[in-house]
């Protein structure tokens, strides 16, 4: 049956409400953001392309966490964890195990899924969040693993990683657009935001199924979930292992880009700068999940340029000022209560707020 | 045999700490349902706060503690007032996300006025120690079990015996209901933050005493007290109490004998004891010792 969408803007029927891109509008918007990264690395300094990719990299775990949190109603820790298999799930992949390419991105985000499979049942047949404590002692368990199992991770002095992106003979590090060379950066940041945009639509596609609504039911009324049919452990555990997956495959491209992980890489902090991400971002909204992650990992960059002008900023802490450091954990913390608080639909709603009163013009109230 | 007192009574007095900060933990959970990860921050406070008074104020210690504990109450209430608050009626995953945020601005505010290094917070008790029975024990871990205890037996007084402790159970049990016997939920939860911040005070002056001292690092202690929440069971306060020191037994024990039996497992083993303890628990008894089992149909 072929649709006829006479107002692109307002939903009327069902079917409507389930087509991805709603207009012509946002057709058009996508292309201009797809052009706007195609040409990025040419435009931007090596510093900020370096940035970028840690934000597309930070993106996919943010993303991962959107999904439990924002869609399922579950908090978690356990996102730095799950970072760490990955990097070094990447490490075993590529040192002893010569996987190629995608093989390995495939195999640390599979391993991610297991581990997150066979944790998740304990946290999750409760009502409740029993999954946010189990994760934290997910992160110090790890912590404490990294640290010891020292034949695989090199202990606390970390170890190096060999993990090539390269399919058959082209390498995206060293390839050439348009006659012109790529610098290693620029290649990074193509292949982390092409990444990026699969699992986006990825998830974007598993928001609108079956298993998404079941999510979001779950969230919003777990009682009235379950009496409709939904299972309730199923459809948690499933959304822990694909976030686990998610935040795994963030790890290993990050490992990959690195080229140098150890265990102080994943502490706690990282699971609260995805937090903040999201918060920050949007929750439950893919786009806010992206726009949070670029936004705090360029934020903490800003502020370090700045820290020479900054009065209040000490190289040491305690009595004169606070520390680059802990202005930046402290901000992480403050940007959550604020955001929670003032806007707790985040930075995206903002945007849509902006958008609605153009649609709406002139009636715009 | 000696030994194996010591470490006991060692492990009692932890146990004993870890129990007041859960029960911190209980008493906002049942009167909120929230798990507030802020507490670890409230503790550090604590002790912080304590080496502000004796130390740098040169106060006597006993003035410098009752300072510290008023202090860190009025912050728990001051925090339930301005962020939790607003708060009531959001998503729970909200509500935990937020207190996490509180945690990191809470250490990092202490980081900024006393720093990184290792404070002490000028305990008369320092490393002295006393024989008993041939054991030699830490006279601060002696201090420990007294003061912990007393102030679990005030707490649980006030609970049991107190119009306002049984109003705060009414409150935890049906909201409404109490409501409609006027009592005011707002009272409640400013009640209970201030509590928690009270006891995470005292366990955050205990933590520290002796040539320990306290760093940024003691809130990851205060993450123990999780799972001896889980042992106990959420919601239960003598679970809080038994959990609490079944942990602190483990853990003390764990390093005295299974890292030296197994040298394999690493040198801070005890620090992840208590988390595999929990997950044992979780797959086991998932709503622990005390917990209130929730009927539902399978």
């Amino acid at each position: 049956m072929r649709l006829k969408l006479r107002n692109t803007r307002i939903s009327t029927t069902y079917a409507h409400d389930l087509v991805l891109w709603r207009s012509w509008w946002a057709r058009s918007g996508i292309a201009l953001v797809v052009a706007g990264f195609a040409a990025a690395p040419f435009v931007l300094s090596n510093y900020w392309t370096t940035v970028l990719v840690y934000a597309g990299i930070a993106a996919v775990g943010t993303l991962g966490l959107n999904l439990l949190t924002g869609f399922a109603g579950q908090a978690s820790l356990g996102h730095a964890f799950f970072f760490g298999v990955g990097a070094y799930a990447t490490v075993v992949l590529t040192g002893s195990a010569h996987w190629p390419f995608p093989l390995w991105l495939i195999g640390a985000a599979a391993i991610g899924g297991f581990i997150g499979g066979c944790v998740g049942p304990a946290a999750l047949r409760l009502r409740g969040n029993y999954l946010v404590i189990v994760s934290l002692g997910l992160v110090i368990v790890g912590q404490h693993v990294f640290e010891h199992w020292t034949s695989v991770t090199g202990g606390l002095t970390g170890t190096p990683v060999r993990a090539a992106v390269a399919v058959g003979g082209l390498d995206l590090t060293t390839m050439s657009l348009f006659g012109r060379p790529l610098a290693r950066n620029q290649g990074y940041f193509y292949f982390t935001w092409i990444v990026v945009a699969v699992i986006a639509f990825a998830t974007r596609n598993l928001l609108r199924s079956r298993p998404g609504r079941a999510l979001q039911a779950i969230r919003d009324r777990d009682l009235a979930a379950e009496v409709i049919g939904v299972s309730l452990v199923q459809y948690k555990v499933g959304a822990f292992v694909v976030s686990s997956a998610y935040a795994a495959c963030a790890g290993a491209m990050y490992a990959s880009y690195a080229r140098y992980v150890s265990p102080l890489d994943f502490t706690l902090f990282l699971s609260i700068q995805y937090i903040a991400m999201m918060v920050v971002g949007g929750v439950g909204s893919v786009a806010g999940s992206i726009l949070g992650a670029v936004f705090l990992t360029a934020l903490p960059r800003v502020i370090e340029s700045l820290s020479a002008s900054l009065p209040f900023i000490s190289s040491t802490g305690g009595g004169g000022g606070i520390t680059v450091f802990s202005l930046n954990q402290a901000m992480f913390g403050l940007l959550i209560i604020v955001f929670l608080l003032a806007e707790p639909r985040g930075l995206i709603e903002i945007w849509r707020r902006v958008k609605r009163y153009f649609l709406a013009w002139p009636f715009s109230y | 045999m000696s030994d194996l007192v010591q470490f006991l009574l060692a492990g009692l007095a932890l146990g004993s700490v870890y129990a007041l900060i859960c029960l911190g933990f209980v008493v906002i959970y049942r009167a909120t349902g929230v798990i507030n990860f802020a507490q670890g921050g409230l503790v550090v406070l604590g002790a912080f706060l304590t080496h502000e008074f004796a130390v740098r104020q040169g106060l006597p210690f006993s003035l410098a503690v009752v300072l510290a504990v008023a202090a860190v109450a009025g912050i728990g209430m001051a925090l339930e007032r301005v962020v939790f608050r607003p708060m009531v009626g959001q998503p729970t995953f909200a509500m935990i996300l937020i207190t996490l945020g509180v945690l990191f601005v809470l250490e990092q505010a202490s980081a900024a006025r006393w720093g990184y290094d290792v404070l002490l917070i000028g305990d008369p008790w320092g490393v002295q120690t006393v024989q008993i029975g041939g054991a030699t024990v830490k006279v601060a871990d002696l201090w420990t079990l007294g003061a912990a205890g007393a102030a679990l037996a005030a707490l649980f007084a006030l609970f049991r015996f107190s119009t306002l402790g049984i109003a705060m159970r009414a409150g935890a049990a049906d909201p409404e209901a109490a409501l409609a016997h006027g009592i005011s939920p707002q009272a409640i939860h400013g009640l209970s933050w201030a509590i928690a911040g009270a006891v995470a005070t005292l366990a955050g002056v205990f933590l520290s005493a002796g040539p320990k001292g306290v760093d940024l690092s003691l809130s990851l202690v205060a993450f123990r007290a999780f799972p001896a929440m889980i042992l106990g069971g959420l919601d239960s306060p003598e679970g809080a109490v038994t959990g609490g020191v079944l942990i602190g037994l483990i853990e003390v024990l764990t390093a005295a004998y299974l890292v030296t039996a197994v040298p394999g497992v690493g040198a801070n083993f005890h620090v992840v004891m208590p988390y595999l303890v929990m997950v044992v628990i979780l797959i086991v008894r998932p709503y622990g010792l005390f917990g209130r089992e929730e009927v539902r149909r399978a």
